[in-house]
């Protein structure tokens, strides 16, 4: 054998190709072989209990309450509206959740940056808070809170002017629908318009001429002054229905339920500790050397946080934050937990009712899978466009 | 603008550019200027040199108030250094800085880099801005490179896009912290060689720096710095030739032998 | 930043001055915000600390004794910390589940210490689980046999986590490796299998785990849902922990590789002396944090019907007697998760701060 591989140069085993080829096919058969044993058992465990496959029981109806819904729906709809009505709140908590979790996240974050040194320490505080309980035991706090020790209708706290918490959930009030907003609306359309071209004119002229507007403030005055007085000029048509205690609960403006708040203030309160942190490190991740190059060329401190600091920072931010949106729609499940009717909880009530175990699954899986997925895609885009250009 | 001559002491001597007056800064418990007093003439070339940590990069950061003193004065082109916003700004639009790091916008072109000051600064129309650039660019001999991200260029060439940036200012004074400290030797000598041109023409510049070819070849003052304080100051015949102080021996011996 | 403060205030009063002026009111804004968090802290400390101090029982027969007094009831957790910590295990026996505790903290305190990094970490780990494993089940040695259904508490979410880490690792490292190695045949199975458990939220890995797994084995074939869960632990946090190494693995430069190569040393060897020891030196802060990741989730098990520490709060707080007092039980648990996540998070960027 070691003479006739020592003549032919070596035998086919020692080949670094055919041994990868071989390793790759071993892992290859290996796999298959699994989920062939996983799926021979799946069909025979399926056969035992009677169940059969398919996502044929998607048009049975569904026969269960989901509260709250935010397209029309009662028990008599199939399973598959069910499962819809589920998906339209996890994406109404995610979108709510983001937006507000995005905003305190950026005061924490700068809160962290502060040379105050008693308001530093507290963002700390409640930074290494959050990040170091599980947000399960957080959420089960914030719903224990509304449903237990919040008092009921009668004697509900007033944390703002109108809004109103009891055991019954949060009450708010929303502005009453009036015709005039439409012109209100239209109005600022307008004035987003008009901003938007004068922004361009400004930015034109300042390549021209050199002479600096102040779009930024111009703009806000438009979008502030243009609708309000459209909106006194109609006569001021403006009514809150704020919300008022009835027999046994509020009426008039919105209530929303215990696990719905909990679930959205806890996922907001949990996710603005993750994104206060990736805010102070993008900002920090800006060098000291970049902010000292712009101001010994003369720029004011606000051009060098627009012009240098910030867009370097939202660069570094960009990625993370996406990730963390992503842990949020994730997190968004432990809604199971506290009995919101998530898109997970719906799939999870259908699969106890059903028994259709792997569909159910499937069904949960490709939703998230897609979002997880989708979104990491848009963010390799991003990242190709904006990553800083090297050697 | 009108008050500004107000803000103007009359300069203390002829055509003082730059003028430290008995200057002290801490950092925290440590003192890392003690009583620093000099004074930099129109088209004047002052080298400072001195051991790592010697205070002199807080000195010439002190002179377009990177870092704060906190006891004597600074006056630049006769304005005194305070807290007030409005007065750093004007001293840091006639003095221009270069960096050991380059410190160059990564995220904008070299031609961004370049008229970003002028078009916020100066005011200037973007054509005008840019066509200043574009000269600018000539003279430190990197015109093809106009488009490209710092992140493309060599670390030679970082730099001289950076006194480029600088000189679209049209400072009346450029400072340089140890502006060829970070590159690999083969490209000082571009960098010098932009900085000898500059001096040339009648730049007033203060340069930290341990390339003591360059001093001995444009200096008209050296600086020796040693733990916070000025130890001597002399012109560079007499600097090299016969240091007064047993540390300025000590110093030159050990940088002219490496 | 507390020894500054704490400087400032052992020094004569013109330091404390300055420190005030510098850190608290340096600017008019520092100033409205320090007033503002004075006010809030006024508002909030006072009544806070007469419920959970002044006004708190620390022994009362009921919730309702405690309610009386207006202030914590710390009476429940002196009565339910021991069902709160070990859940059903058998009362008697519950030195075992506590020596167990004791045992998963000294191994993850051992694998700190940088000295044992390296083969006696391995055997230190083994035994460990050996001895993890002796105890809790028992069966042997006159231990009474205790059934996994009754591993409740603090050592569950003990042994979850930590046993996703010691069986998770070494597949974190096979996938990472994996998703680096230029055939696309190991390649496209290590990306499948990473991006598949990173998209899916935890709870359905759980419900996967709990649900669906028996559905996959032959009947006759039952595993009880303790180890189904672990399983779950496992998968789950191999392939976070996959990502991590593979970001210590990017920050290795090619010379080391080809330094290896170059010495005669195959694939196999050229990682594991060469490559590894590096990339896995630079990959532990943030193993560090991904493991306090899985460890906040050992939080979520109760939804799949095991009793963990928030399932033991619930059964005492559904005890007529206790009812209400959820928030001491929430406290005693979040105090818990909080001392072990706070001290591995100090551990990791201490470990940062010496790189």
């Amino acid at each position: 054998m070691n003479a006739s591989s020592t003549r032919r140069g070596s035998a086919w085993w020692n080949d670094e190709r055919s041994r990868e080829l071989l390793f790759q096919a071993l892992i290859i058969g290996v796999v298959i072989a699994v989920l062939a044993y996983l799926g021979h058992n799946a069909t025979v465990n399926l056969r035992r209990q009677g169940i059969v496959g398919g996502f044929g029981f998607l048009s049975h109806e569904a026969g269960f309450e989901i509260s709250p819904a935010l397209i029309p729906y009662t028990p008599a709809d199939s399973y598959a509206d069910a499962m819809l009505v589920g998906l339209l709140n996890t994406l109404l908590v995610a979108a709510i959740g983001i937006v507000f979790a995005t905003a305190l996240g950026l005061i924490v974050g700068l809160l962290r940056l502060s040379g105050n040194w008693l308001v530093a320490r507290l963002a700390l505080g409640y930074v290494e808070l959050m990040r170091n309980t599980p947000l399960v035991l957080q959420l089960f706090v914030w719903w224990n809170l509304l449903r237990i020790s919040a008092p009921g209708p009668r004697a509900a706290w007033q944390v703002l002017p109108g809004v109103f918490v009891s055991n019954r959930g949060v009450a708010f009030p929303v502005p009453e629908y009036d015709p005039g907003f439409r012109w209100v609306l239209a109005a600022l359309l307008v004035a987003i318009l008009a901003s938007a071209a004068l922004a361009r004119w400004a930015g034109r002229r300042q390549a021209r001429t050199g002479r600096p507007f102040p779009v930024l403030s111009a703009a806000l005055a438009l979008i502030v002054l243009l609708p309000t007085v459209v909106f006194v000029a109609l006569g001021a048509p403006f009514h809150l229905d704020i919300p008022q205690l009835g027999a046994f609960n509020f009426k008039g403006g919105v209530t929303v339920t215990p696990e719905f708040a909990a679930l959205v203030f806890g996922l907001v309160v949990y996710t603005a500790a993750f994104i206060g942190e990736i805010v102070r490190g993008g900002i920090q991740a800006v060098s000291r050397g970049q902010s000292e190059a712009a101001l010994a060329l003369g720029l004011k401190r606000r051009h060098v946080l627009r012009l240098v600091v910030l867009p370097q920072a939202v660069r570094t931010m960009i990625p993370p934050l996406t990730n963390e949106y992503l842990n949020l729609a994730k997190n968004s499940t432990l809604a199971v937990a506290i009995g919101f009717a998530d898109y997970f909880s719906v799939a999870n009530t259908i699969l106890n009712q059903t028994g259709q175990a792997i569909e159910a699954m499937t069904l949960i899986a490709a939703v998230y899978l897609s979002l997880s997925l989708g979104l990491s895609l848009l963010m390799n885009l991003y990242n190709r466009r904006v990553a800083l250009v090297e050697r | 603008m009108k008050d500004k001559k107000d803000h103007r002491e009359k300069p203390a001597r002829d055509h003082a550019m730059i003028e430290l007056r008995h200057v002290d800064k801490w950092f925290g418990e440590f003192r890392v200027l003690k009583d620093v007093s000099l004074t930099v003439k129109r088209g004047e070339k002052v080298v400072v040199c001195g051991p790592s940590g010697s205070g002199k990069s807080t000195m010439i950061r002190c002179i377009n108030r990177l870092e704060e003193h906190q006891k004597g004065q600074i006056l630049v082109e006769g304005i005194e250094l305070t807290g007030d916003v409005r007065k750093i700004e004007a001293i840091r639009r006639e003095v221009g800085m270069v960096f050991q790091q380059f410190n160059l916008f990564p995220h904008l072109t070299v031609l961004e880099n370049l008229t970003l000051a002028p078009i916020w600064v100066r005011h200037m129309p973007k054509r005008e801005a840019e066509d200043l650039a574009r000269h600018y660019l000539a003279r430190v001999r990197i015109p093809e490179q106009a488009d490209k991200y710092p992140g493309q260029l060599s670390g030679g060439q970082q730099q001289r896009v950076a006194i480029a940036r600088s000189l679209c200012m049209r400072p009346q004074i450029m400072l340089f912290d140890e502006p060829t400290s970070a590159l690999d030797p083969e490209m000082i000598k571009e960098v010098l060689d932009v900085m000898t041109e500059l001096a040339e023409e009648g730049m007033t510049m203060v340069c930290v720096t341990h390339e003591m070819g360059f001093a001995q070849r444009v200096a008209d003052q050296m600086v020796f710095m040693d733990r916070g304080e000025i130890v001597e100051m002399a012109p560079p015949a007499e600097f090299f030739a016969a240091p007064k102080s047993e540390r300025t021996r000590l110093f030159l011996s050990q940088i002219l032998r490496g | 930043m507390a020894d500054i403060a704490h400087a400032a205030l052992v020094r004569p009063l013109p330091q404390l001055y300055r420190w005030l002026r510098a850190n608290l009111f340096a600017t008019p804004l520092s100033t409205a915000l320090t007033l503002l968090v004075l006010y809030v802290l006024i508002k909030v400390v006072p009544p806070l600390v007469d419920w959970a101090i002044v006004n708190a029982s620390l022994t009362a027969p009921n919730e309702q004794a405690c309610a009386a007094r207006g202030g914590a009831c710390w009476a429940f957790i002196a009565k339910w910390y021991r069902f709160i910590l070990f859940g059903r295990y058998p009362y008697s026996e519950q030195w075992r589940p506590a020596v167990v505790v004791l045992l998963l903290i000294m191994l993850l305190v051992a694998s700190c210490d940088r000295r044992l990094w390296g083969r006696a970490l391995v055997l230190l780990w083994a035994a460990g689980v050996a001895a993890v494993a002796v105890l809790m089940g028992g069966g042997v040695l006159d231990l009474p046999g205790v059934d996994t259904d009754l591993w409740n508490g603090l050592p569950l979410a003990l042994i979850l986590a930590v046993g996703g880490l010691a069986l998770g690792f070494p597949l974190a490292v096979a996938l990472a490796l994996g998703r680096q190695s230029h055939m696309p045949g190991v390649r496209a199975f290590s990306v499948a299998y990473i991006e598949f458990f990173r998209g899916l939220p935890f709870i359905t890995v759980l419900f996967m785990a709990a649900v669906l797994f028996p559905l996959f084995l032959p009947p006759e074939v039952s595993i009880a849902k303790l180890w189904r869960v672990e399983v779950a632990f496992i998968l789950f946090l191999a392939a976070y922990l996959a990502e991590v190494v593979r970001g210590g693995l990017q920050a290795i430069p090619r010379g080391q590789y080809e330094a290896a190569a170059a010495l005669g040393l195959g694939y196999w060897r050229q990682m594991r002396l060469v490559i590894l020891p590096q990339a896995l030196r630079i990959a532990i802060p943030p193993l560090v944090g991904t493991f306090i990741g899985g460890f906040k989730d050992t939080a979520l098990v109760s939804i799949v019907g095991l009793f963990d520490l928030l399932q033991d709060v619930a059964v005492g707080t559904n005890d007529p007697s206790w009812r209400g007092a959820y928030i001491e039980g929430y406290a005693f648990v979040a105090a818990i998760y909080f001392v072990f996540c706070y001290a591995m998070s100090r551990y990791s960027r201490s470990l940062e701060a010496r790189r």
